[in-house]
């Protein structure tokens, strides 16, 4: 596993308080601890964590753990 | 329901028609789906979940949400519910939003937003208490609001503490921070007036040259003090040396219905939402210039029927596709509450019949 992708699963377990291994591409947004609060924490914790600041349609677009991945490609993170 | 990409660029001859389909088909899925609502489509209108003009669609008026509960889904598919303050003899309104309306709204209010600020989130400054969005479960309007609206921006600053005063060494801080960058000041009306305003009187004017303000949450307070939109935007600018002051009016029980100010001062409907005046007694639907009762549509709320709502502020109607800021649509304006004591009737007979 990349440093990149352990990272973002770093960001993911501590914002919505799951086991690393619960992590996959389905993670989703409304399941369980990912609500709109936990939502804005995760795009902050992405941003800083990336040293980036993704637009609101990505914001908006990150619906899934998967989907994490293919904005951060977008913005040329290796993932 | 589909969020257009851009809010303001569609003519009345193609919204009217694609509107009225579309609010006809919700009408048609509330009545199917909540009983209250099917029960004054049929002692009020006839029964009829199909109608020819906006004009003829059953508005619900607002009032109804603080004494029933109009929701349209199974009670497990509830992921929010949001909640009017308003006065405790008034009661709250209660608004259930399924995980599809509240994206939905979400996806509106950025959709118009973006028209506003673009597409890159901004630094922003939110004029309240962090802890204003931190319930989970139940959401206030203005919790909804600031939780909403803080999408648009990064590297958030709640300016007021628990006491709601202002934190002056973390604004100083942001500001040289983003010094060259365009700011987001965002805050309800009054909050900005009386905890942020009032207190920086006291201190000098700030420069927030960067800024861009946007309030909204209503004037009556103001109003009672004699403020209004002229003179806030005036005091903004001057004191808090913002080069850009923006309005919005919305409602808790029509979320993502949100009217922004434009360059011009007007109110704007944008692609999913449209407005009417009525007659404060007679109800009858009124003409352009004409001052009446707002009645707001959206084709948002599926999983509450706060699709057609009659709410219990005074406006009227600029005009439309033409004001000068170039956007289409509808534009408007808002100039108050209607005193209770003339609404009473439209609610109680509905209430009546339940």
């Amino acid at each position: 596993m990349s440093e990149n992708e352990m990272t973002l699963r770093a960001a993911f377990c501590e914002v919505l308080s799951l086991p690393e291994d619960q992590i996959t591409d389905e993670t989703s947004y409304g399941t369980t601890k990912w609500d709109s609060i936990a939502h804005m924490a995760l795009v902050a914790a992405i941003d800083s964590s990336f040293n980036l600041t993704m637009d609101t349609d990505d914001l908006l677009g990150m619906s899934s753990y998967g989907k994490a991945k293919e904005i951060l490609r977008k913005y040329g993170i290796q993932i | 329901m589909s969020v257009a990409a851009a809010p303001y660029d569609e003519l009345a001859s193609s919204k009217r028609a694609r509107l009225l389909n579309e609010l006809n088909e919700l009408t048609h899925w509330h009545a199917e789906h909540c009983e209250p609502y099917r029960r004054i489509l049929s002692a009020a209108f006839a029964g009829q979940t199909l109608f020819r003009s906006i004009e003829e669609l059953p508005a619900i008026p607002v009032r109804l949400f603080k004494t029933i509960d109009l929701v349209s889904v199974p009670p497990t598919e509830i992921v929010k519910t949001m909640h009017s303050s308003g006065t405790s003899s008034q009661g709250h309104s209660k608004v259930f939003l399924d995980m599809s309306t509240a994206g939905a709204q979400t996806r509106a209010l950025l959709s118009i937003m973006k028209s506003l600020l673009g597409s890159k989130r901004v630094p922003m400054v939110i004029v309240d208490n962090v802890n204003t969005i931190n319930q989970r479960e139940a959401f206030s309007a203005r919790a909804a609001a600031v939780r909403g609206f803080s999408q648009l921006g990064c590297d958030h600053l709640y300016l007021l503490n628990d006491a709601m005063e202002v934190n002056w060494d973390a604004l100083q801080d942001f500001t040289s921070r983003h010094k060259g960058e365009t700011l987001l000041v965002f805050g309800f009306t009054f909050i900005i007036w009386q905890y942020f305003y009032q207190e920086s009187l006291k201190r000098g004017k700030l420069d927030l040259s960067d800024g861009i303000l946007i309030h909204g949450g209503g004037w009556k307070k103001l109003t009672d003090q004699q403020v209004s939109n002229e003179e806030f935007k005036r005091c903004m600018r001057d004191q808090l040396g913002v080069r850009h002051v923006y309005n919005y009016y919305g409602l808790v029980e029509q979320t993502g219905s949100i009217f922004i100010e434009c360059a011009e001062g007007n109110l704007h409907a944008p692609a999913y939402a449209d407005v009417l005046i009525r007659h404060p007694e007679t109800f009858r639907p009124l003409p352009f210039g004409a001052r009446g009762l707002l009645q707001l549509m959206s084709n948002i709320p599926r999983s509450y029927p706060g699709h057609v709502l009659l709410t219990e502020d005074l406006g009227l109607i600029l005009g439309e596709d033409d004001c000068p800021c170039d956007r289409k649509g509808k534009y408007f304006m808002v100039e108050g509450r209607l005193p209770h004591a003339e609404l009473r009737g439209c609610s109680d007979t509905y209430q009546e019949r339940l």
